[in-house]
């Protein structure tokens, strides 16, 4: 079997420094809020470029292409579902190019953002539906030369489940990250440890899988730990927000310092994350300090939570819903067994 | 599973082991049990606002309290929402036949820029799982929609949300624009999303920051309750 880019550079080098905000980066460009960036592949391809060499210039191996809400969900929003495939497609086609006049070798990685919509039974979008979704922009995104498709910032694992079916039938391999905002959560209740089973389960399975987002560095390395701790077969992905925003002066900026990330990123690879990067915040002078920090210093044991708080700050909630720390309450047990 | 368990006739209960039966039903979701619920309570001759309270009101209730707590999460309380709606659905028209209190009403919208409405929607049905009324302005919304809308009708809340950081200062236009018309005191003002937080609210000059839909619904019904206990008795 052909092995893919990312397996490759991970036998070769143990770790990968991935890429950092994007929506952060273009809003910085001026990208208007409401605006949907990925628009911008057609109309301001060069500020793309700008985005993806950000990236790659402060020393990312792996970045993220500009199709984050490239799914025809998504792009109804905006009255652009026509455009999925070709959106989904020059986004990859720019970061082709960039990666292959970088000099040395990097990944492009499809980014493929959730639906936005809620799934049957609970909500409205069928599973044929959201796999078609995910299938759509994953052709796109394979014809523009993609290297690997990257599922990010999901919440559901039917959502999750139907992706790598949409993503297989596109026949390309993928990584999956989920957004763990809530108590240790996901907005729909998965734990870690959860996350570990479903992945189990997959048939088409991502070479590696993680968290992205949520609330601060903190949280996302908590949730590493309970990867780790319920026995993940494939390697880790940590892409954690730069800090949690603040106002100050009619402005937003995240409050993580570049020297927190560097700290973030090493402590990331403790625990066991092999895939790091940033999300939201991460500009690339983030990236340039996680990288120097990356390559200097040696990789550790796994940080203890007290340590991490210590560190990085204190956690969003006292547990994640996993043995690790506290015991989470449980669900109300029915006084009488209907059904 | 056994004959016992499936065998609670929801009609030979009485009054409070009903309430208390319908609390647990709309825990789990179950739209249909709801329904026969408050047909039977009413059949009993309860007030339309008594079954609305007592039965849908204090069960949910107990569903955002857990959510608050993170024991339930949002395809529980969805489910939830979806029962409640169904008891509603019959109550509703005789609610407004009785004439019978009303809890409070809510003008809610994501602001200018910002698309995201999944956490609006949740805040959208548990404030109407709280009996609120709720006006539902959607996406993408001007100054021009929040204030015609509040223009439109009696309403004493006024929510927004954003998910992004780059829209979340459109809050304080909007609450700036109230406050130059004047309107600003007329209603209590409610902000929420990812992004924000307490410190932000204060900031913009909202009345609360709420972390999640059941701390709105708890912070509204406190507002609520501040506005009747100023009004001349």
């Amino acid at each position: 079997m052909m092995t893919d880019p990312i397996t490759e550079m991970l036998a070769k080098k143990g770790w990968l420094l991935a890429d950092g905000a994007t929506g952060t980066n273009l809003f910085n460009m001026g990208l208007e809020a409401g605006e949907a960036p990925e628009l911008w592949n057609d109309t301001h391809p060069e500020k793309i470029t700008a985005l993806y060499q950000g990236a790659v210039g402060a020393g990312s191996d792996l970045f993220l292409t500009n199709s984050f809400g490239g799914n025809y969900s998504r792009l109804k929003l905006h009255n652009a579902q026509s455009r999925v495939r070709e959106l989904n497609r020059i986004a990859a086609e720019i970061g082709r190019e960039v990666a292959d006049t970088a000099g040395r070798k990097v990944i492009v990685a499809g980014s493929m953002g959730p639906t936005g919509e809620i799934m049957q039974p609970v909500g409205t979008l069928s599973h044929e539906n959201a796999v078609e979704m995910f299938h759509e922009q994953a052709e796109g995104l394979k014809e523009g030369g993609a290297d690997v498709l990257w599922v990010e910032t999901l919440s559901a694992r039917e959502e999750y489940l139907a992706a790598a079916e949409g993503i297989a039938l596109a026949g390309m391999p993928w990584c999956g990250t989920m957004s763990f905002d809530t108590a240790g959560r996901t907005m729909m209740g998965l734990t870690s440890s959860d996350m570990v089973a479903m992945i189990d389960k997959i048939a088409h399975k991502p070479l590696a899988f993680g968290a992205n987002c949520g609330v601060g560095a903190s949280d996302l390395l908590r949730t590493l730990l309970g990867f780790v701790a319920a026995g993940a077969a494939q390697p880790l992905i940590a892409k954690g927000n730069a800090g949690i925003p603040k106002f100050e002066h009619g402005h937003i900026h995240y409050d993580g310092t570049p020297e927190l990330m560097a700290e973030y990123a090493v402590m990331a690879r403790d625990a066991g994350a092999q895939i790091i990067g940033g999300c939201c915040g991460t500009m690339p002078e983030h990236l340039e300090k996680m990288r120097a920090a990356l390559d200097s210093r040696p990789k550790g044991a796994a940080p203890s939570l007290e340590a991490i708080a210590a560190t990085i700050g204190p956690f969003s909630s006292d547990s994640d819903g996993t043995g690790n720390g506290p015991a989470a309450p449980a669900r109300r047990e029915r006084r009488r067994g209907r059904r | 599973m056994s004959e016992e368990e499936d065998d609670i006739v929801l009609a030979e209960l009485d009054d409070e082991e009903l309430t208390l039966q319908m609390h647990d039903d709309l825990y789990d979701g179950l739209s249909e049990e709801i329904e026969e619920g408050v047909n039977i309570l009413l059949e009993r001759g309860w007030e339309p606002y008594e079954v609305l309270t007592r039965a849908l009101v204090a069960g949910m209730k107990v569903v955002g309290d857990d959510f608050r707590d993170g024991i339930l999460f949002v395809p529980e309380v969805l489910l939830a929402a979806n029962a409640m709606k169904a008891g509603m659905a019959i109550l509703k028209p005789l609610l407004a036949e009785t004439g019978a209190p009303r809890v409070g009403r809510m003008v809610i919208g994501t602001v200018k820029g910002d698309i995201h409405d999944i956490g609006k929607n949740l805040v959208t049905m548990m404030m109407e799982g709280a009996g609120f009324e709720v006006t539902d302005l959607g996406i993408n919304n001007p100054v021009e929609n929040y204030l015609g809308a509040l223009e439109s009708d009696d309403y004493d809340i006024l929510g927004m949300s954003a998910l992004l950081t780059t829209t979340m200062p459109y809050m304080k236009v909007v609450i700036d624009t109230m406050v130059e018309k004047g309107i600003r005191n007329d209603y209590t003002v409610l902000v929420g999303g990812a992004p924000l937080n307490e410190e932000f609210a204060k900031a913009i000059g909202a009345d609360a920051y709420c972390r999640d839909a059941a701390v709105a619904v708890e912070t509204a019904k406190e507002f609520m309750q501040r506005k009747h206990n100023q009004m001349p008795a």
